[in-house]
């Protein structure tokens, strides 16, 4: 790996992160009216931490029998528990997951912009 | 690249809500359908959603209608001697359809569209300046 592989690397996984969290809260809104449905989201820092570290995290015993695959940059799946139970099983709450997702927008945004000053102050280091 | 099943996931969710609308503004419609081709009064109908895996390697979970189902309460009796589908005793059988929680499913999958809408507006943001890294 090289220097400059190492440099980006932190922002690449953060980016990926932060793209499969919002497809996973994308998940939880589009289900807010399925019955039984269970709102899931993963721990951010942890998975980030463990992306670092290379390390991929076990998946859940009760994922596997689902059929579901691991998901990716050792992040561990969790269900969010619920602020107010609906009686058709349903643990969605809707102004989390749009304020959650909104968060989640900015902060990728955010790292966007992080990544572009990176690449802006490495370009003035080759050239000077 | 997760942030493009983002589109898959609020897309199916804008086809089941709008499938939702469409039974809400069918039993609307039909309030009052005392009779059918069947020549019995019209039933309320609702739609069942069911989460459905998008991307199994994601976790992209979409949603899907996958039964729309007949209302088995019993149909609303009228008192209307002079109605032509007026049974001996002057009642009349109509839908079973409750229009105040027709009003209130129609408000929900409204809203739900429009909230997945705009996750979409979201993700397209986010695609756009993610192409312009380093620009």
């Amino acid at each position: 790996m090289t220097k400059l592989d190492g440099l980006f690397k932190f922002s690449q996984d953060a980016l990926n992160l932060h793209a499969y969290r919002q497809q996973l809260i994308a998940s939880n809104i589009a289900n807010a009216d399925t019955p039984g449905y269970r709102a899931r989201d993963v721990d951010f820092a942890s998975a980030l931490k463990n992306a670092q570290a290379g390390q991929v995290r076990p998946q859940m015993p009760a994922l596997q029998g689902a059929g579901e695959q691991a998901p990716p940059l050792g992040a561990e799946l969790l269900y969010r528990s619920a602020v107010q139970r609906s009686v058709d099983g349903n643990t969605v709450d809707i102004d989390v997951e749009r304020a959650q997702f909104a968060e989640n927008a900015v902060r990728y945004e955010a790292q966007l912009m992080f990544m572009s000053s990176q690449i802006k102050s490495m370009l003035s280091a080759i050239q000077g | 690249m997760s942030l493009f099943n983002v589109f898959d996931v609020a897309g199916s969710a804008l086809t089941a809500q709008s499938q939702r609308l469409n039974t809400v503004a069918s039993n609307l419609a039909n309030a009052d359908s005392a009779t059918s081709s069947t020549g019995q009064p019209y039933r309320a109908k609702h739609v069942v959603f069911s989460a459905q895996p998008i991307a199994a390697q994601d976790n992209a979970v979409g949603v899907r209608v996958t039964n729309i189902v007949e209302d088995a309460s019993p149909g609303r009796q009228v008192h209307d001697p002079r109605h032509p589908l007026a049974d001996d005793k002057g009642y009349v059988t109509m839908p079973n359809v409750n229009v105040i929680e027709e009003m209130v499913n129609m408000i929900s999958a409204s809203r739900s569209y429009q909230t997945n809408a705009e996750l979409m507006n979201t993700a397209k943001t986010l695609l756009l300046k993610t192409l312009q890294i380093g620009q």
